[in-house]
């Protein structure tokens, strides 16, 4: 995971690898990281999350989903996913 | 009336006949009861005769209707106490029992009843049911057959211990005992909610492990179990299982192990190759180092094959050769199973390192990064570091010996590696190889030294630095003669080079010159080679004229003062330091103080309230341990010269002006500043130390303190007036001086200049009483508590209650045997803050905050865990003292309320509105401390129940978002923590 932050334009770009070209929990790990982001930084950081070139075989459709605010904010009301991703986040293991 | 002996047993017996002989099996079971009763509140009355009818009459009951069972058990119960019981009977008994009744068919107490008496026979008729032989093994073994209750569990698992341990013939019935108490293992029990009997799993699991550990007979069946278990997936029983096997290694031979050795040992590998939990990993490493030492010890017969060689032979093949694979993946987990081997005797130890340490040697100059190295460096750091636990290095057979060079020019170069983590790794190995006796040759000790000296001076990371001068100061003492002989002429000259180099760096290496020759300072031979080295340069330094001057002085007794601590221990040390340091810096300060040259510049330096406040703690701790006699001696010089201005002891004492910091006059100003030495001295002194002229000097003290117009030297002189106080002895002269005191306190504090003098002496006299529990001291806290009302001393009062509560650094603590007594905070508490709550209640607006800052000091130093008991009554104080405008208040209640959310959130939910808004309210605070710990709180407010947090969820997070842009990291921080845990309120996987 690498970060790049600019603090004057108020973004923050993250570029994380999933172990293998087939994680199948690249989505998720992405949507966490995005996550805990909104969370923890001001509202005027311009948020990307996205998957380091050539490194996952679904790479552009996972990218997509990710920089989709609407699909974000939907997978969020999903009580479910919200579950899983807040387990991810929680300082309890 | 059987108690008192009026009626006999018999008559009892005859008087019950038409209950005992009633044909309704209720009301024979009613009349034995009482006879039961009866009994076990007087069986230490009967007579021989009695008890044999009793008991006759009692087994012959036990084949009567279930009903009456429990009673007859009852009876027998307390005819088991019985010392009369005449011989065989015990045996008759237990016979019947085991006979008659069916013992897992009754109820939990009943079968209790039956295992309290067996075990009451066993501990006073062995020899009787020894007699029985096995049967009474087979016997016991059908009473605890199924048993299921861990109240029972536990007394029959002693009962199975003591046959075990008091040799009771098992007979054919080993498998048998084995099975009906293996079958419980490993223990799962979880003791139900408000459990009154208190049984915890832990209790089982111990018990239990003490039987079956209790035997080698077991070992045959126990080791293919706990093979099992450990083969299973359960955590739990993993452990369970290794710590058994670690237990049953202390008893085990090479026997018992022999067959089972290579699968213990390849369901150890596994764990310890696979497992991703430390503890189990710890377990493991456990079991290996105490089967290994098991092996080790078994005595070899000349025949048998040595076990001890082939299982070591087999952990080293499978471990060896991952130590060399160049992606290191198993490296630490084999090493540590190597190490675990080695360290269970000096056999096994000498079996892996010569395997190992070769090959350790060569993996470090095949490999070129630094960070593979340092961790085969730290590999060879745990072997060496078993070496230790071995003591000298023996000649003839150590592997180590033979490896001397290499491990010593391996070492070398890690010194020599720009990475600071190998070099601090290999500055650890070079501690571990000086402390191994004979290892190092004189000129490896002199490389020794030549590296140390590089890193401590020339290094650029401080990390590495410090490490090194650690080093030093603990390789000093094996070797005295090397350090001082080496290291310090170098220091010296360095430390008064004269290099034309930039000023910076020449500065930074007088620093680094300083803190290595104190570090270095673990031996007397060499303190008193290094004492006159820095004696000398703080001369040297005291005379410059340049305004660096102050931070130099202060370096070198920050130096000083780390010598004097590590000479405290060393009677000859500590006194060498005294005798030579004392003086000397006394001499220096009143050569300073003299009236001529303080009209020059030079010589200021040393009379700065900083440089003497680095002063204090190095006469302090040169006096702290000295013993009576020396100090004795010390302070007859020491006294005279502050009162009488007797200089003959100081070296160099030819002073152009007589030296009189009690007298009068406008130039003596500078020589009062010096009673800060005195402090530091008479106030470290042993409190069976007398001082001359006590009284006189006390009155001084007074004097001064209250007409000073320098507040350092007033606060000084109260200080070390307080501190004498705080050790005279209770008695008439003590009355007169603290009367003395408080008619010179009160006028001045009343009215007049000096009122701020008058309120710090005030403060210093009550904080020596109340830590002695002087009667008086509570007359002198309710006089500050009236000054709190006060509106000009009433602020610098409130501050006051922290120097009364919290350890003062130079005076008036434990460590210069000041009279402290144990809970004298709370007592404070205890007796004060009820007056302070209602001294606030009745106070004017402009001076509540006071009594409020008072408060929160007070609550501030108090244990925590009194503190957690003590608030609920407080807490509408503390969310008034929220919002006060004062941040050391707003500050100290933060912390205050902390604990208490996390410890108490029931009575914190009922405040949770006001809690909530004043902590958001703080956290836009000015001041960042403030924001912080507003943050903090706001976190630990998500500690309260969900239900009644849920309300404010949405407020809080919009409010936190700002402090998440906050100008200083630390705040950010904290609002990131905070944020997330409000975020994770009440939605799902949390």
């Amino acid at each position: 995971v690498s970060p790049q932050v600019n603090d004057a334009e108020s973004t923050v770009s993250v570029e994380f690898t999933p172990t293998i070209p087939h994680c199948s929990m690249a989505t998720l790990i992405g949507l966490s990281i995005k996550v805990k982001l909104l969370r923890s930084l001001p509202e005027r950081f311009k948020l990307d999350v996205h998957i380091t070139p050539g490194t996952h075989a679904s790479e552009h459709a996972v990218n997509k989903q990710l920089a989709d605010k609407e699909r974000v904010a939907a997978a969020l009301e999903n009580s479910h996913l919200l579950e899983v991703v807040n387990q991810c986040l929680s300082a309890r293991s | 009336g059987v108690k008192d002996g009026r009626w006999t047993v018999l008559q009892l017996v005859e008087a019950l006949g038409f209950c005992l002989e009633n044909t309704d099996p209720r009301m024979r079971g009613r009349g034995i009861q009482l006879l039961s009763q009866v009994l076990l509140q007087c069986y230490s009355l009967l007579q021989e005769k009695e008890v044999l009818h009793l008991v006759l009459f009692y087994e012959s009951r036990l084949q009567d209707n279930h009903l009456v069972i429990p009673s007859v058990l009852q009876g027998l119960r307390a005819l088991s106490m019985c010392e009369v019981l005449s011989p065989g009977l015990a045996v008759s008994v237990l016979k019947a029992i085991f006979q008659e009744v069916h013992v897992q068919s009754l109820l939990q107490l009943d079968r209790h009843t039956v295992y309290s008496i067996i075990t009451n026979f066993m501990s006073t008729r062995e020899e009787e049911l020894k007699g029985l032989g096995a049967n009474f093994t087979f016997g016991f073994i059908q009473v605890m057959d199924g048993e299921k209750d861990p109240r029972n569990l536990l007394v029959a698992f002693q009962i199975v211990r003591d046959l075990i341990a008091k040799d009771y013939a098992l007979g054919p019935f080993v498998e048998e005992l084995f099975e009906v108490t293996s079958c419980y293992f490993p223990v799962d029990f979880t003791p139900p909610p408000n459990d009154p009997h208190g049984i915890q799993r832990e209790d089982l699991i111990l018990s239990l492990r003490a039987v079956l550990a209790s035997t080698t007979q077991f070992a045959e069946f126990l080791l293919p179990l706990l093979i099992e278990k450990l083969d299973s997936e359960l955590q739990s029983a993993k452990l369970d299982s290794l710590q058994t096997l670690t237990a049953c290694c202390a008893i085990y031979g090479q026997k018992e192990l022999q067959e089972f050795l290579p699968s213990l040992w390849s369901s150890l590998r596994r764990e310890v190759f696979q497992t991703a939990s430390e503890k189990i990993e710890t377990e493991c490493l456990a079991a290996l180092h105490a089967l290994s030492a098991c092996l080790s010890r078994s005595v070899l017969s000349s025949d048998s094959e040595d076990l001890l060689d082939s299982f070591l032979s087999s952990i080293l093949e499978d471990c060896r050769h991952h130590l060399c694979e160049p992606d290191m993946k198993l490296v630490w987990p084999s090493a540590k199973l190597l190490q675990a081997a080695a360290g269970a005797s000096l056999r096994t130890y000498h079996r892996i390192t010569h395997s190992v340490l070769p090959l350790l040697l060569e993996q470090y100059t095949k490999h070129t990064q630094s960070s593979q190295r340092r961790t085969i460096l730290e590999m060879l750091l745990g072997f060496l570091e078993l070496q230790q636990k071995w003591g000298h290095v023996e000649e003839d057979e150590s592997t180590l010996l033979s490896l001397q060079a290499p491990v010593c020019s391996v070492v070398f170069s890690a010194l020599l590696d720009p990475s600071v983590q190998l070099q601090l790794v290999g500055i650890k190995a070079l501690n571990v190889l000086g402390s191994l006796q004979g290892f190092l040759s004189s000129s490896d000790l002199e490389q020794v030294v030549d590296h140390l000296i590089r890193l401590a001076l020339h290094e650029e990371d401080s990390q590495s630095s410090e490490a090194a001068m650690e080093a030093a100061g603990s390789l000093a003492p094996i070797y005295p003669k090397v350090f001082s002989g080496h290291m310090v002429p170098r220091l010296e000259e360095e430390l008064q080079s004269e290099r034309e180099e930039s000023y910076h760096s020449r500065h930074s290496l007088q620093q680094r010159c300083l803190q290595a020759l104190a570090a270095v300072s673990t031996h007397t031979s060499i303190v008193k080679e290094t004492v006159p080295i820095l004696l000398q340069h703080l001369q040297k330094v005291q005379k410059g004229t340049e305004a660096r001057n102050t931070q130099d002085v202060i370096s070198v007794c920050q130096s000083l003062h780390r010598v004097a601590l590590q000479c405290q221990q060393d009677a000859e040390g500590c006194w060498y330091f005294h005798q030579t340091v004392v003086p000397c810096l006394l001499a220096m300060a009143v050569q300073a103080a003299m009236p001529e040259s303080t009209h020059t510049l030079p010589g200021k330096a040393l009379l700065e309230e900083e440089v003497l406040a680095a002063m204090i703690p190095v006469i302090s701790a040169a006096t702290t341990h000295l013993s009576p006699e020396l100090a004795a001696q010390s302070v007859s010089h020491v006294v005279p010269l502050f009162l009488d201005g007797d200089v003959s002891f100081l070296p160099q004492n030819s002073f152009p002006c007589s030296f009189q910091p009690f007298g009068d006059g406008e130039c003596l100003e500078a020589q009062r500043r010096l009673v800060a030495l005195l402090m530091a001295f008479v106030c470290s002194l042993p409190r069976n130390v007398a001082i001359p002229q006590q009284e006189w000097l006390l009155r001084e003290l007074l004097a001064l303190s209250c007409s000073c117009n320098c507040p350092f030297t007033a606060t000084t002189a109260a200080k070390c007036f307080a501190g004498l106080v705080n050790k005279h002895p209770a008695g008439q002269q003590l009355d007169e001086i603290l009367q003395l005191a408080v008619n010179r306190m009160e006028p001045s504090l009343a009215e007049g200049p000096r009122r701020t003098q008058a309120l710090t002496l005030l403060l210093w006299v009550t904080k020596a009483l109340v830590l002695r529990y002087h009667p008086l001291s509570s007359c002198l806290t309710d006089k500050l508590l009236g000054l709190l009302g006060d509106t000009e001393l009433g602020p610098a009062t409130a501050d006051g209650f922290s120097l009364l509560m919290a350890e003062s650094p130079d005076v008036l603590h434990k460590g210069c045997h000041a009279d402290v007594r144990i809970m004298f905070r709370q007592r404070f508490f205890t007796d004060n803050v009820p007056k302070l709550v209602q001294g606030f209640h009745g106070a004017g607006p402009d001076v509540k905050a006071n009594y409020l800052k008072g408060l929160s000091h007070v609550l501030n130093h108090l244990p925590k865990p009194v503190l957690v008991t003590e608030l609920p009554t407080l807490l509408s104080l503390l969310l008034e003292a929220l919002s006060c405008s004062d941040r050391v208040v707003q500050l100290s209640t933060l912390s205050c309320l902390h604990p208490l959310l996390l410890e108490a959130p029931q009575i914190m939910s009922l405040h949770v509105d006001t809690l909530v808004t004043k902590f958001l309210n703080l956290t836009s605070s000015p001041t960042m401390a403030v924001r912080i710990a507003a943050l903090r709180c706001a976190h630990a407010l998500t500690s309260l129940p969900t239900t009644v947090l849920l309300p404010y969820k949405g407020r809080v997070i919009r409010a936190l978002a700002k402090p998440l842009d906050d100008k200083k990291r630390l705040v950010r921080k904290e609002a990131v923590a905070a944020r997330g845990e409000w975020f994770l309120l009440g939605s799902p996987g949390r």
